[in-house]
């Protein structure tokens, strides 16, 4: 599958938001400080920057509202409505720390749900194509959501590190998380590597009764939009490649700045914080590329009909 | 809940016009719908008894092929040098004033140096009428460059021949077998009859190198060494001889089977007929013992035996000379499987089928008819095997012979023009002496007169051929000389390199039409565009001193072109699809055509035609002026409605008589060409049911034919298994008969001119090293493309931007090359460097590619940086004009010996891996892109889309 | 709307093409674009038409496979491979999850008639129809931001102003080999699915499970030329060579 930049900057970003405004609905940080104010206003940010760099790559997005309406079948819609819903419990929350420095408890636990079953539509998106064999998991959505809550908590110890709550707490939830996410991807990627084919050249063109089918020749020489959109190929040697590269910085690095993150913290808050933010950047480069190789690794199924 | 809104009926146009494709020669019929004075669609015409409503990729792009931004938009002065599509524009005045100037100082001084040839002309019975009032004995359409083997050994074996003069009977035939065909000029009609006899569940083998198109759908393919089909047919000959699986009484009455041919070695008469006094053939009658002319009422002639003549010359029947050469154990399947590559008991066994079903499923259709000799028939007996050939087997050097070989194979079952078998399309057949003599000898042509007669025909010996007393050509492309003695269509690929050399002498002016000789339509393109570049030293003018041309496009050869007449598109002129010309007939029905302005030009173009008839009339050509001087014609729209051939036969047959109720023979009609558009555009008359089968012997046919004008008697046909002809020229080269041979020819006369059908090592092959050049390679017409004129269509070039090597996967593995790869591919001439793909349906030996889907840069209104000007590529590079040198220095032309046919499939080669690359070689400088603006992206419709 | 009708529809229209009779003429292809680019909803673009990246909108495909037996059928002469072509459209699936994934209700199936349509006024061009097409019978046109896709030529089948023989779709009408056919899939007793009945017509990928409506004719069972041969037998009846038995078969007639 194409790699398409804008919605790999509008998962990314969103499962940040998401993660972050996750952190701060379940009361993590502490809404009086400043740094929480602000990561109210960051999480709002990083979800909205991620919605409207969603609708970049639309033909028509001054129709964009329309995506609304199909709630009951499409998981696009369903993500659109639950982000919209979303941003309800998510602002009052937001106007709770920053006008009132007070953690509202319903809103940020409606958010928080709100967040999650956000991301999960996102995650459903792709999980429900059976077209991409590769994304057609339940470990979809759950790399997508830890993922989401990984670099939640991590947005959110670099908060509390910048004074806004229980350093601890969060170090010890974003380990947690990114060693699972790190777990199920690597899960997730095995899964993809080892599966059998769901479609075939053979089943795809019906001619397997005869014999073995090699395409002969594509309907037009250049590409078109199927090639461009779904024909996208990496050589696998660089995807092993950037797929460690992804743990390494997604992972390894984030968690090898945050273990020591609680201790220096009492040293140095500044020097926390630094962690806290190197842990941030690896881990959003990480999840980037993991992204990228998300849709580069995906193999469509149409693509039986061109030869690759 | 649905409150989708879909307008289901809306109307599709504001008009439909009724006219004739022209993408092809094909020649469907077609609907355009006209909205806003815009095409909205175009789809085919049910009721044209060519395409029956179908249309092709071509046929349904009509709309971008009218409206390519490669459409010139007028007439042309060179500016720049030759090929860099320098122009400036001028008027129609100016140029007309030009080439009546050019033209009118040839034809006073010396008409032979006017070089007329037309390429996908579907006009010649106008172009060779006007180069014949013009006095020059150069014309030709290209024919010669295409498929006269196909033609020629059609017509001079069966009076016919697969090439648009016949069709396989689709409704009953039981057995199809296709040789060398990839798409044909009868496409439509071919796609259609092939689905239809395989939904009967009749067997189709196709027998060619590669399994792609039409072959792809055979039950059985017969992956043939290209050059090597004379073998395979011989072979089925010698089974079916063997297995005595042969329609004797079809032989008899229909064929020379029984003709005595003279046994006198080392006389005048050898190899030659034994005729009567009033030179009758004659036959040896086995009740009366005596011999007697053939056609005798109630003779039973024998086929046999060895006997004198009254005169004392020992004479045999040609069947016994037939059948001792193919009984011979040389014609054996297993004598001849490697070489063709198929093993012996895959061609024993399509003997057997062929056999089996001529014989044991043979057909009858009840319906009493007459033969030419008198006797009643009750029914049609019908062998329903059916044959089709085009240029697999016509483009080689050996094709001549091997088309007649096939011809004999349908001849010896009794399967021509039979119910199921392969069946004429009038006004065919017609024996080979009702087509007229070459002319062109010095005698026929002079300073402001016109030709003696037509310029092509069939020499029916040595005597007809067109040279001097040296022996030496007389016209440009040495067409009916001793190169290329039965050049039925002259030798269009041979008019620039002649031309050049001087040899056999130069021209002043190369009028070409519609033909990309620059590029796809000539052998050694890079020499040829050297030859058109090249300039006398002495003078500092071009070689080819002037050269005018009529395109539609801005093609390659248009940059090559001094002056150049802008032609309409096919919906923008009138046309006439004729019976003089190459006919859309069907075996049921005799059809002739138009084409009318369905929608007006909208650039300073105007139809060739009417150009030609014009000059025609400035030059003060008979035929195109009267005594006056003053225009006999209009246009071609007014030469089409009163232009006379005969009394009474014009070019079309339909609507004839100031009523209109007259039928190929008749008055002109003014009215004509309302009454074709009424009709559709196209005429079609129906064949009496007792006229439909055996023509060429079936007196109810023969008498239509007179009735409708094709003949002015009766001209039943004797199938000429044994070529008295051919003998005639063996005779000359072994100096037995004037004129004889020149020295040189001899041998190769004698190889090539055998009586009998005979196959010879193809000339390429026989001359380069094999182990040098190993592999085959050839070209394939892709089905939706014709040759270089796709390429502008937005639509269809975006099917073939490029064109791939295909190469076998045995050869791939031998060479270590996967898909992708890059290659030199070389021959005895040059080498070129492609992209490969790798394929498994194709002969082992054999590589090929697209044909004409590389493209010069800038040509076609294409950016440079197109994929048809940087990756693709044109085999023709390979291919060169002439043999490699023998050891006697002389370079025989790559053409069949006989017909003069182009050998573009003889072509060995050599393959080696190269370094990648983005560009193939050898690439060429861009041309100037054209005059017109070139969107970047089209939205064609959209202000009806809604 | 998004959802699939609740009920199978009453019919199914859709096409059945016979790859035994295919010849990869491509006429269906362009034909398709010549009648949709100014009919049903916008026109089918061509980017860089003239240029190196020439690429355009079609509503159908025609692909080529070669196809090697390895022990299944024994085609043409044993072990040949086969090239067949493949036209690809829509197929109108039952199940269409080009459908369902649609956020805006501009992909839909007619209740009535099966047919899978988008609606280009509601269609924001987000693409994931044609992510959730196994087939690639989705395409976006670039120039009006809006899915395209095969609308079964309904702006023909049911079009009053044309005559009846002509209210069938234009890559049918204009199939040289009549390998594609229309009709009702529905009805056993039409054409089509009687044809699907006699040859055996088949799903593309059903473990897709998206159960396409339109079904592809296998190509036709070979028979080997080669089981033939018997040597061919000198037929020796009454005479005992060559020339006599002609002259004793002339003597018969
Ligand atoms: N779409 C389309 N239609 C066309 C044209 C076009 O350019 N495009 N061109 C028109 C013209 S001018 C012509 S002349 C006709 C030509 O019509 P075809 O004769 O059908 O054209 P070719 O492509 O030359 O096909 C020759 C076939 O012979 C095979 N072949 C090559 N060598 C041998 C051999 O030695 N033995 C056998 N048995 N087969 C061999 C090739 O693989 C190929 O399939 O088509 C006409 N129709
Ligand atoms: N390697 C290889 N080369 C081959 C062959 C092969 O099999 N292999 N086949 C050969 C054969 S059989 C043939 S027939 C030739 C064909 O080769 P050409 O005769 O060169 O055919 P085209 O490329 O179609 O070029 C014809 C020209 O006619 C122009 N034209 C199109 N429409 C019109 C119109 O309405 N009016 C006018 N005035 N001009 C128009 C086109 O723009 C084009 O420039 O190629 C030959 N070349
Ligand atoms: S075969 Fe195609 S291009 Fe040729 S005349 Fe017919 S529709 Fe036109
Ligand atoms: S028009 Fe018919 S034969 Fe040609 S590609 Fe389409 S389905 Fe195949
Ligand atoms: S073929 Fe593709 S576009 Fe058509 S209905 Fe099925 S899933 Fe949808
Ligand atoms: S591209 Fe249009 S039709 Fe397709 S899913 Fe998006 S909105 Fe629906
Ligand atoms: S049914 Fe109509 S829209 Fe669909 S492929 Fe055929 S021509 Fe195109
Ligand atoms: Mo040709």
């Amino acid at each position: 599958m194409h790699p398409a930049l804008s919605i790999i900057a509008f998962t990314t970003a969103s499962g940040l938001g998401y993660g972050l405004a996750a952190v701060l609905g379940l009361g993590l940080l502490d809404p009086t400080s400043v740094a929480t104010k602000i990561a109210h206003f960051a999480a709002l940010a990083l979800i909205s920057a991620g919605l409207l760099s969603s609708t970049l790559h639309l033909g028509n997005p001054q129709r964009a509202w329309r995506a609304l309406s199909q709630w009951r079948s499409s998981w696009l819609s369903r993500e659109g409505v639950m982000a919209i819903l979303t941003f309800i419990p998510l602002c009052i929350a937001a106007y709770g720390a920053i006008f009132q420095s007070r953690y509202l408890p319903i809103a940020g636990l409606l958010g928080t749900l709100g967040a999650a079953v956000t991301v999960y539509c996102t995650s459903m998106i792709y999980a429900s194509l059976r077209s991409v064999q590769a994304w057609h998991t339940p470990l979809t959505p759950a790399c997508y959501l830890l993922f989401a809550g990984a670099g939640g908590s991590l947005l959110g110890l670099f908060f509390a590190a910048s004074g806004g709550g229980n350093v601890l707490v969060l170090s010890v939830l974003s380990v947690v998380l990114l060693v699972a996410a790190w777990v199920l991807k690597w899960l997730w990627r095995q899964h993809m590597l080892s599966q059998v084919p769901l479609s075939t050249p053979e089943s795809a063109t019906g001619l397997g009764f005869i014999g073995k089918v090699k395409l002969f020749e594509r309907p037009h020489s250049n590409d078109n939009y199927l090639t461009s959109e779904m024909g996208f190929r990496v050589a696998r040697k660089h995807a092993a490649k950037l797929a460690r590269l992804s743990v390494l910085l997604g992972g390894v690095v984030p968690v090898a700045a945050v273990a020591p993150l609680p201790l220096s913290g009492a040293v140095n808050p500044a020097f926390a914080v630094l962690l806290a933010i190197v842990a941030v950047l690896s881990h959003a480069v990480g999840v980037l590329t993991e992204r990228w190789l998300f849709f580069a690794e995906a193999r469509h199924a149409v693509m039986n009909y061109y030869g690759h | 809940m649905s409150d989708h809104r879909v307008e289901l009926s809306r109307p599709v146009s504001d008009e439909v016009r009724k006219t004739t494709c022209y993408m092809c020669a094909c020649r469907c019929g077609i609907d355009v719908h006209l909205k806003d004075g815009k095409i909205r669609y175009i789809e085919g015409n049910r009721d044209h008894p060519v395409n029956r409503g179908v249309l092709c990729a071509k046929g349904s792009s009509g709309i971008m092929q009218h409206y390519a931004p490669a459409r010139l938009d007028s007439p042309l002065l060179r500016t720049g040098p030759r090929g860099s599509g320098e122009f400036r524009k001028i008027s129609w005045d100016e140029a007309l004033t030009l080439a009546t100037g050019w033209l009118g100082e040839v034809r006073d001084r010396d008409p032979k140096k006017l070089a007329f040839f037309t390429g996908r002309d579907q006009s010649q019975s106008l172009t060779s009428f006007w180069a014949q009032q013009f006095g020059t004995p150069n014309y030709a359409a290209h024919g010669g460059f295409c498929s006269v083997n196909m033609a020629a050994a059609g017509i001079m074996t069966i009076g016919g021949a697969f090439w648009e003069f016949g069709a396989p009977d689709w409704e009953r035939t039981k057995l199809f077998v296709m040789f060398g065909v990839a798409e044909d000029h009868d496409s439509n009609p071919l796609k259609m009859g092939i689905s239809k006899l395989k939904k009967r569940g009749a067997r189709f083998v196709s027998v060619n190198p590669v399994r792609t198109g039409y072959s792809a759908l055979a039950d059985n393919w017969i992956g043939v060494r290209p050059g090597t089909d004379g073998l395979l047919i011989l072979a089925l000959v010698h089974e079916l001889l063997k297995a005595r699986r042969i329609d004797v009484d079809y032989l008899v009455r229909y064929s020379n089977a029984p003709w005595l041919v003279i046994d006198a070695p080392g006389t005048a008469d050898h190899g030659l007929f034994a005729r009567d006094a009033e030179g009758k053939p004659l036959v040896f009658e086995t009740v009366t013992e005596r011999v007697v002319p053939a056609g005798t009422k109630g003779a039973r002639p024998s086929l046999s035996g060895r006997t004198p003549l009254p005169d004392g010359r020992a004479v045999a029947p040609s069947f016994q000379l037939l059948a001792e050469e193919y009984l011979d154990s040389r014609h054996a399947p297993e004598a001849v499987a490697d070489r063709v590559g198929i093993d012996a008991a895959t061609i024993r066994g399509l003997a057997e089928e062929i056999g089996r079903v001529a014989f044991d499923e043979a057909i009858e259709i009840e319906q009493p008819w007459t033969d030419v000799y008198g006797e009643r028939h009750q029914t049609f007996v019908g062998r329903p095997v059916s044959f089709h050939a085009m240029r697999g087997i016509s483009a080689h050097s050996n094709g001549f012979q091997t088309a007649r070989a096939l011809h004999m194979l349908q001849v010896l079952i009794g399967a021509i023009d039979c119910p199921g078998g392969f069946r004429f399309e009038p006004p065919y057949p017609k024996p080979l002496h009702a087509h007229p003599r070459p002319h062109g000898k010095s005698e026929h042509f002079g300073s402001n007169q016109p030709l003696a007669g037509p310029h092509l025909g069939f020499p029916l010996g040595p005597e007809d051929l067109l040279v001097d007393a040296e022996g030496k050509p007389t016209r440009i492309d040495k067409a009916f000389s001793w190169d290329a003695p039965i050049s039925a269509h002259g030798l269009m690929h041979m008019v620039i390199a002649n031309a050049h050399a001087g040899d056999p002498y130069p021209v002043d002016v190369l009028f070409l039409y519609m033909a990309n000789m620059a590029w796809n339509s000539s052998m050694n393109t890079a020499g040829v565009i050297r030859m058109l570049e090249d300039k006398d030293e002495a003078t500092g003018e071009y070689r080819i001193p002037k050269i005018i041309y009529s395109d539609a496009y801005s093609s390659e050869m248009v940059a090559y072109a001094d002056l150049v007449l802008p032609d309409t598109t096919y919906l923008e002129r009138h046309d006439c699809i004729s019976l003089l010309d190459r006919p859309i007939s069907e075996p049921d029905s005799v059809n002739d055509a138009i084409r009318w302005p369905v929608v007006e030009p909208d650039r300073d173009v105007r139809a060739f035609q009417s150009v030609l008839i014009d000059l025609g009339a400035r030059l003060r050509l008979p035929g195109f002026s009267d005594s006056r001087g003053q225009p006999l014609y209009a246009d071609y729209a007014d030469y089409i409605v009163r232009h006379e051939r005969r009394p009474g036969i014009g070019p079309l047959a339909g609507f004839r008589g100031l009523e209109a109720d007259r039928t190929g023979r008749g008055a002109a009609n003014p009215d004509q060409l309302n009454r074709y558009i009424e009709n559709g555009s196209f005429f079609s008359a129906h064949i009496p049911p007792e006229a439909q089968f055996f023509k060429h012997a079936n007196t109810a046919y023969q008498d239509f034919a007179v009735r409708m004008g094709f003949f002015d008697q009766p001209q039943p046909v004797t199938f000429q298994l044994y070529s008295e002809e051919l003998q005639k020229f063996r005779l000359s080269a072994q100096g037995l008969r004037e004129p004889a041979a020149p020295e040189a020819y001899r041998e190769r006369i004698m190889s090539a001119f055998t009586p009998l059908p005979s196959w010879y090592e193809p000339f390429e092959e026989a001359g380069v090293d094999k182990s040098a050049f190993p592999y085959h390679a050839i070209t394939q017409r892709p089905m939706a493309m014709y040759h270089s004129w796709g390429s502008m269509n937005a639509w269809l070039r975006q099917i073939h931007t490029r064109n791939p090597l295909y190469v076998p996967g045995a050869i791939c593995d031998a060479h270590g090359l996967k898909d992708g790869d890059w290659v030199w591919l070389s021959s005895h001439h040059g080498r070129i460097k492609v992209e490969i793909a790798r394929s498994e349906t194709v002969n082992r030996d054999t590589m090929w590619t697209w044909n004409a889907i590389g493209k010069r840069g800038g040509a076609w209104a294409l950016d440079p940086a197109s994929p048809e000007a940087t990756r693709g590529f044109l085999m023709n590079h390979l291919i060169h004009e002439l043999l490699p040198p023998k050891g006697d220095g002389m370079r025989w032309s790559n053409s069949d010996p006989v017909t003069g046919q182009a050998a573009w499939y003889d072509l060995r080669v050599n393959i080696e891996r190269a370094e990648p690359d983005v560009t193939s070689q050898p690439h060429f400088e861009p041309q100037k892109r054209g005059t017109r603006e070139v969107a970047d992206e089209l939205r064609y419709g959209q202000e009806w889309s809604r | 709307m998004t959802s699939l009708p609740s009920q199978p529809t009453p019919k199914k229209l859709g096409l059945v093409i016979d790859l035994d009779v295919c010849v990869g003429c491509h006429a269906c292809v362009v034909s398709c674009k010549e009648w949709n680019t100014g009919g049903y909803g916008a026109a089918l673009s061509d980017q860089d038409p003239y240029g190196p990246d020439v690429s355009g909108t079609f509503l159908n495909r025609i692909h080529s496979f070669e196809v090697t037996p390895e022990g299944g059928e024994v085609v043409g002469e044993a072990g040949a491979a086969r090239l067949i072509h493949f036209p690809k459209s829509c197929l109108h699936c039952e199940d269409a999850p080009c459908v369902t994934v649609c956020p805006t209700g501009a992909s839909y199936k007619r209740t009535d008639d099966g047919i899978v349509l988008v609606d280009e006024d509601m269609c924001i061009g987000c693409g994931l129809c044609a992510w959730a097409c196994p087939y690639g019978a989705r395409e976006m046109d670039l120039a009006a931001g809006v899915m395209k896709k095969c609308t079964l030529c309904i702006d023909r089948i049911y079009n009053e102003t044309i005559p009846e023989v002509d209210r069938v779709p234009s890559c049918v009408r204009t199939c040289p080999t009549n390998a594609r056919h229309f009709g009702d899939l529905a009805d056993p007793r039409s054409a089509v699915s009687i044809m699907v009945a006699e040859r055996g017509g088949m799903d593309l990928m059903p473990e897709q499970g998206t159960k396409p409506v339109n079904k592809y004719l296998p190509p036709r069972p070979r028979k080997p030329l080669a089981a033939n041969s018997a040597p061919a037998a000198e037929d020796t009846r009454g005479a005992t060579g060559f020339f006599a038995w002609v002259d004793d078969m002339l003597d018969r007639i």
